[in-house]
């Protein structure tokens, strides 16, 4: 066992997975030669070999598309888009594609393959860098959509993905790849070499895909967050003084109903918090089952807390992203409520 | 001094419209035999002028000739026959029953039937097609089950893909028949992928993509190509140009290039045209590139050319856009008549047989359709449970959708 960051954490999951299982395959913009712009896939072409992890030509479309012809191969393709902003070329290879071959072929045809790709802001990329685009997948049928918090899920969350026989769109916030973020941008941020969840283990775990993990325990309120979220509903909450209980959902779709439930049902509220814009944004679905499964326990109607509907700007990204304050602004008035 | 003079926006536009005259003239169109057959292992550079001609076998008096004629036997082009004959009235029967209300939708592949007939004898087994919907031949040649094809179309309660999936839109991993997708163009990618991983994997398989010439204008041919071009991945890159598109002729989408074959001239893909109304051509041609993939020298661009006579689909009106005389005006002819012909003139085959042959297989068509009715039709009859529109979504099913399937009381 040791401290790793997330980068590190999701490299060894690929290199697990790589080792054990000569069909997966590892490609994309940069990721074979030079390992990737955020370093993921680094050593894994010295490792396996050209056939194993090899670059791409810049053709986002070609490379899901050309990833699907390999899952009905046989091969387990683990695949990088460089970044989330830059899947929309292969969007329709992904919802029109993979995520509907098993279904359309009677289950002749299957694409057991993760997209794998970096989300989210805070790290002044403007536009073209920092967008969620989770609901864009959590929309479509036959897709699975799974968002780690740090290295130790990043790792078990990925293995298992890799092994998922559905294709499986995984989400890296990359505020988070060298260590946790709270949500202060003005403080400096500690490395996961100093935090508790960087402990990864050596080898081979998963964390199964489908199930949520309560982070913080508490009888007041439940925040239900993911990615960089987490961290930010923990200082928020320290904030507000309000004992809530922060629910790191890690999948999305499938998602964790009786958790969600079950933490709703004991506290009686419920906060909302994402990244992504606010309207349609996954946040709505999560209010709605809350709404559709707690109403007799809610002693408050659900907040959101979330994005702005505006595209994500460069020079007021604080303003844009849904730190600390807002979130505890929402703490405070679903307990007034 | 004057300004500038002002621009004008182009938009091509077909030779003639409904009311003119067809006119082909100015389709250049190479004589039987005439085009050289190179080795397999030609360099592309070497063979550029093969994106330009028409790779041709079987002259206007029936006779094989040239250097890419004397690969079939007498008996491979009688099996050759029948399969587009079948295909034929697989069709015209199938045509039929949408007409009928037996189905809601179908797409046939009259005058195409060469280029999937003889494509697919040249494929060994393991190797995978990946289709568009005008490629039933595969299926045909390939001994796929006719009654799965028609349970299919009916989405009845044998319909091997559960009614899931519209008409024609078939699949069967075992006959090397890629599920089609209704999304235009995105199989093509996904076939050099295919090929890319069984080269990654040292298998002797190759993968062969399928498009139509409209549909080259999608991102994802070129996708294709550029990947195919990059990984020199083993596959046949089949464009199957039958001038139209829907109502779209075929110059919307090729634009200022000379052909379709030359678009692959840039990525450093040997190309090559062939008429695909010519059975022995496509054959001969789809066994030099197969060849090639299999030897391990890369994909292959073959531009098909050929005529749609029939309409786009069950949903199309091709008067409205084009002559009605136009299919008969075109020169390439009818690639069963003159399979039909040539086998006469060798002997092997009579007017006489090819009448019987005609009755025959109707026969058969008629039989398996009245078996496959019995197993329902769209509208009436058994067809899948609603309860198996939840399976197959994932692997196993999630938890939201077990609830929604309890909700919808299946
Ligand atoms: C992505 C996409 N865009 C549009 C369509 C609608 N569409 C179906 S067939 C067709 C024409 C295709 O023409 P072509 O590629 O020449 O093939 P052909 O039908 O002539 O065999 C169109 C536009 C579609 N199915 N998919």
């Amino acid at each position: 066992m040791a401290r790793k960051t997330m980068v590190e954490a999701i490299r060894d999951a690929m290199d697990v997975c790589m080792q054990r299982d000569d069909n997966v395959v590892v490609f994309g913009e940069d990721v074979g030669y030079f390992g990737g712009v955020f370093r993921c896939t680094q050593g894994l072409q010295q490792k396996y070999g050209e056939s194993r992890c090899f670059d791409a030509p810049i053709n986002e479309s070609g490379i899901v598309g050309a990833a699907v012809g390999m899952a009905a191969y046989g091969l387990r393709p683990c695949i990088e888009i460089q970044f989330a902003d830059y899947m929309y070329p292969a969007y329709d290879q992904i919802v029109s594609e993979a995520a509907r071959l098993r279904y359309r072929s009677n289950g002749q045809f299957t694409a057991a393959m993760v997209v794998r790709m970096p989300t989210g802001g805070g790290i002044f990329g403007g536009q073209t860098h920092s967008q969620s685009p989770e609901a864009l997948f959590t929309h479509v049928s036959g897709l699975k959509t799974v968002v780690p918090c740090n290295p130790y899920d990043a790792k078990g969350l990925l293995i298992a993905a890799i092994e998922d026989n559905d294709p499986v769109i995984f989400l890296e916030p990359k505020r988070l790849y060298n260590g946790p973020f709270d949500g202060q941008h003005d403080k400096p941020v500690t490395p996961w070499a100093r935090h508790a969840l960087g402990e990864v283990p050596d080898g081979h775990y998963t964390v199964p895909l489908g199930k949520a993990a309560i982070r913080r325990a508490g009888a007041a309120v439940t925040v239900l967050a993911y990615g960089t979220m987490v961290f930010v509903a923990e200082t928020a909450a320290e904030q507000a003084g309000v004992d809530a209980e922060i629910v790191d959902l890690r999948s999305l779709v499938p998602y964790d109903l009786e958790t969600i439930a079950a933490s709703v049902a004991k506290t009686g509220r419920c906060v909302v918090v994402h990244e992504a814009t606010l309207t349609s944004g996954f946040g709505a679905e999560l209010s709605a089952l809350v709404q559709e499964n707690c109403f007799y326990h809610l002693e408050a109607p659900v907040m959101r807390v979330a994005g702005w509907d505006t595209p994500y700007p460069h020079a007021q990204e604080w303003d844009y992203f849904p730190g600390p304050a807002r979130v505890a602004r929402a703490l405070k008035a679903v307990m007034e409520a | 001094m004057s300004g500038p003079t002002p621009l004008s926006f182009h938009v091509p536009g077909p030779a003639v419209r409904p009311g003119g005259a067809p006119d082909f003239s100015d389709v250049p169109i190479s004589r039987a035999g005439e085009v050289r057959r190179p080795e397999v292992d030609a360099a592309p550079e070497d063979i550029r002028d093969l994106a330009f001609s028409i790779i041709r076998v079987l002259n206007r008096d029936s006779e094989a000739v040239g250097p890419w004629a004397g690969l079939l036997s007498d008996a491979e082009l009688l099996e050759g026959l029948r399969h587009m004959m079948t295909l034929r009235t697989f069709d015209a029967r199938m045509q039929m029953a949408q007409r009928q209300g037996k189905t809601s939708f179908y797409m046939q592949h009259l005058g195409e039937e060469a280029v999937s007939c003889a494509f697919r004898k040249a494929l060994a087994p393991g190797d995978m097609n990946f289709p568009t919907y005008r490629q039933a031949g595969l299926l045909i040649a390939g001994g796929y089950p006719m009654l799965d094809m028609m349970c299919q179309i009916y989405s009845n309660e044998l319909d091997p893909l559960k009614g899931r999936q519209l008409p024609v839109l078939y699949s069967s991993r075992e006959h090397g028949f890629f599920t089609v997708s209704g999304n235009l163009a995105t199989q093509y990618i996904q076939a050099v992928g295919w090929a890319m991983a069984s080269a990654m994997k040292g298998d002797t398989k190759i993968a062969a993509g399928w498009i139509g010439d409209g549909s080259t204008a999608e991102s994802d041919f070129h996708a294709g190509l550029v990947f195919a071009s990059t990984y020199k991945a083993p596959v046949v890159l089949n464009i199957v140009n039958n001038q139209w598109a829907i109502s779209t002729f075929q110059g919307i989408a090729r634009g200022g290039s000379g052909t379709f074959a030359a678009r692959g001239l840039g990525f450093g893909i040997p190309a090559l045209r062939v008429d695909g109304n010519d059975y022995l051509a496509v054959h001969a041609v789809a066994r030099w590139a197969v060849g090639r993939a299999r030897r391990n020298l890369g994909p292959t661009l073959i531009e098909h050319v050929t005529y749609r006579v029939g309409a786009h689909s069950t949903s199309d009106d091709p008067s409205v856009y084009r002559p009605k005389a136009e299919s008969d005006a075109w020169p390439l002819g009818d690639p069963v008549l003159r399979l039909r012909n040539h086998l006469i003139r060798r002997g092997a085959w009579s007017e006489e047989r090819h009448r019987q042959a005609e009755a025959e297989i109707l026969s058969t068509v008629i039989a398996v359709q009245k078996e496959a009715e019995g197993h329902g039709t769209l509208h009436s009859g058994p067809h899948p449970s609603a309860r198996d529109m939840f399976e197959g979504v994932y692997e196993t099913m999630p938890p939201h959708l077990r609830r929604q399937r309890q909700q919808g009381g299946v």
